[in-house]
């Protein structure tokens, strides 16, 4: 049982992290000068332990100790056997990919060079989580709209893997590469993916650092992925409901040592997925001690999720700076994505020509 | 109503005053600032430019577009540009060059100005939403905010959402190249002053084919430079909601010798000012991915 358990955690988990010290408590923590606590730093927010809990764990919140000593090893090895250095000699992969999720498969192409996810489950009040996730109870979303089950069930199907071939010239409406508006916009570059800037910043498969600059009545969170800055006014109203932004329009205030953060306003897509323009989410961020904040979140949504849910997890700081994350700066996918489904058409329509001239 | 002489006289000093400020900044020595708890000047605010420097930072008349061909009787606009009609054209600057003059290229360089110049439309980083790099990122058109604390300045630009993390500690060299370089601060009284390296100046002329990523243009004229670029940037206060703001260029690749811009800065004095969203990314899909949808909509073809 326990095996299968962590196996499942393992699995799901598409985020990385670090264990803050169980410190807090009493412990001093720093202050600005005019005595609020000040936030201002480092953080690498990356954690084995996923955003949704594995089901196995039922309504467990906690994992044991040699639980998470066992997650934090497999993912070492994982990792180490990963980062191998290849067999120079070794056969080239066959056209199209060889299958499989690795980097000679269809795509592939994250190795261990790239992912950063943490080294452990994460903690907090000294106990390691199996979800970031705690409400509902199972750490699980609550159930969907109908409206929403009705909007995902008609896009099932949308996104593939890449079979290589231009399956969807097989099916009524457009096709998922037909134009750029379609494709993810992490893959736009246009917000990173896995909601690292959302709100709410969730971890991701790397990149998780966050760079915090807190003045007296602005505080400044950079994501490191698409090199996004959050602005948060302290004390300030919200803008017009006619101003929209892609990562919402966030307003803060103090309630004692926590920074409550409220975000509205959000684009059509904001970066939660599956969320609306109609997302609100609300943000606390509270030192515990002088290593780790504790980020709480909630999100609501009324076209999405029948009751607002709600999680928490460790940002314990970090001595790592930001590199520049220059995306679109970068981005060769986008356009070879396109014009790579342009050709896989461009074959489908020769084969169906030279099938109907041999018939 | 009638101007009373005292009021008129009142009218007359401040205009001495504020005409004092934009043409001798540093002579605004009274001027006290805001300080944060450590004497620090306070540098908090949401900032803009107000001039024509992004248009061309060398002194320059009014010209009917930012990419001109040879016409019977003189330079016209481009085919590129054409539909833009006045919209296009480019308004007059007085330039920003400190002491006046021209960029002091060598003879190479210059040439290549004149290159860009003449092929703007496919070579200057704004037009793919690139980010703008250092110091054309404090003079894009649009405004900028500056996050100022004890241990913390921190540069965020509305422009393609560029931003720039200030260390305030000893100047390194940088470790590695990127679009927005590598920034030290450091304080002299109550100048900010600012080491900018590490810039990347990839030449989007020199790209292949769909290769992403290009830089080093300091405006839309084609202004230039090269990857050892150097930027010493100096931000002074000099009123309560007005900088100077000065960058002097040192680049032995592009240039004879360094060379100095300088501006004011204005404060957003909107009660509600903010930085929006302007993420272009978004806006260039079509002009780079659109002939690749599965249905392209129809695009101008431009004949040689």
């Amino acid at each position: 049982m326990l095996d299968r358990r962590l196996i499942a955690f393992g699995a799901v988990v598409l985020a990385g992290a670090v264990a803050p010290s169980a410190a807090a408590g009493d412990e001093e923590i720093p202050r600005t000068p005019s005595g609020r606590p000040d936030i201002s730093g480092h953080y690498d927010v990356g954690t084995l332990t996923p955003l949704v809990r594995p089901q196995a764990f039922g309504d467990n919140l906690y994992l044991t100790r040699e639980e998470a000593d066992r997650i934090a090893e497999e993912e070492r090895k994982r990792m180490q056997a990963e980062a191998q250095v290849s067999d120079p000699n070794r056969e080239a992969p066959p056209e199209g990919g060889d299958g499989s999720p690795g980097a000679a498969g269809n795509v592939g192409g994250y190795n261990a060079f790239w992912i950063d996810r943490g080294t452990d489950a994460f903690e907090v009040d000294g106990r390691f989580r199996t979800s970031i996730i705690i409400d509902p109870k199972n750490g699980r979303h609550p159930p969907l709209t109908d409206a929403a089950r009705e909007r995902f069930a008609a896009r099932r199907g949308f996104f593939r893997a890449n079979t290589g071939e231009a399956w969807w010239l097989e099916r009524e409406g457009p096709g998922p590469y037909d134009d750029p508006e379609l494709r993810p916009l992490a893959e736009r570059c246009l917000l990173g993916f896995s909601s690292t800037g959302g709100p709410p910043m969730l971890p991701a498969l790397y990149n998780n650092l966050k760079r915090i600059v807190q003045t007296e009545d602005h505080v400044m969170i950079l994501v490191e992925m698409v090199h996004d800055a959050r602005v948060v006014r302290i004390g300030g109203e919200h803008v017009p409901a006619s101003e929209r932004r892609w990562m919402g329009d966030s307003i803060g205030w103090w309630e004692g040592d926590t920074l409550v953060v409220d975000t509205t306003n959000f684009a059509d897509r904001p970066a939660l997925r599956s969320a609306t323009r109609d997302l609100h989410v609300v943000e606390r961020f509270t030192p515990m001690g002088r290593d780790h904040l504790r980020y709480e979140f909630t999100v609501e949504d009324p076209n999405v999720w029948t009751a607002p849910w709600s999680g928490e997890y460790a940002w314990p700081r970090s001595d790592a700076l930001l590199y520049e994350y220059a995306c679109h700066e970068g981005n060769y996918a986008l356009g070879n994505i396109m014009r790579g489904a342009r050709l896989l058409e461009e074959d489908a329509l020769a084969a169906a020509g030279a099938t109907d001239s041999g018939e | 109503m009638r101007l009373g002489t005292s009021m008129f006289c009142r009218f007359a000093v401040a205009a001495v005053a504020v005409l004092a400020v934009a043409v001798a900044p540093l002579a605004a020595q009274d001027f006290e600032p805001n300080r944060l708890s450590d004497g620090k000047p306070d540098l908090n605010g949401i900032w803009q430019a107000l001039n024509e420097a992004n248009y061309d930072l060398e002194l320059h008349m009014a010209r009917a577009a930012m990419q001109l061909r040879e016409g019977p009787h003189g330079p016209l606009p481009a085919a590129e540009v054409l539909n833009f009609g006045a919209v296009g054209s480019v308004p007059p600057g007085m330039g920003v060059i400190k002491g006046g003059g021209k960029i002091p290229y060598t003879d190479e360089a210059l040439a290549k100005r004149n290159d860009n110049q003449a092929n703007w439309s496919t070579r200057d980083q704004e037009v793919f939403c690139y980010l703008p790099g250092v110091p054309r990122a404090t003079y894009m058109p649009q405004p900028f905010q500056i996050f100022h604390s004890e241990n913390a300045v921190f540069i965020a630009y509305q422009y393609a959402g560029a931003v720039r993390d200030i260390y305030m500690e000893e100047l390194k060299p940088s470790q590695v190249d990127s679009w927005m370089g590598t920034s030290y601060g450091r304080w002299e009284g109550d100048t900010l002053v600012v080491d900018v390296s590490g810039l990347l100046a990839k030449d989007c002329a020199e790209r292949e084919g769909d290769m992403p990523g290009c830089g080093g243009w300091l405006d839309r004229s084609g202004n230039h430079y090269s990857n050892q670029l150097h930027v010493e940037e100096r931000y002074t206060l000099v009123g309560p909601n007005h900088m100077h703001y000065e960058a002097t260029l040192t680049d032995p690749m592009t240039y004879t010798e360094p060379w100095t811009i300088e501006m004011p800065l204005y404060r957003r004095m909107e009660p509600n000012a903010r930085l929006m969203d302007f993420r272009c990314v978004e806006f260039v899909e079509e002009l780079m991915y659109g002939e690749y949808r599965r249905n392209p909509l129809p695009r101008m073809r431009l004949v040689d």
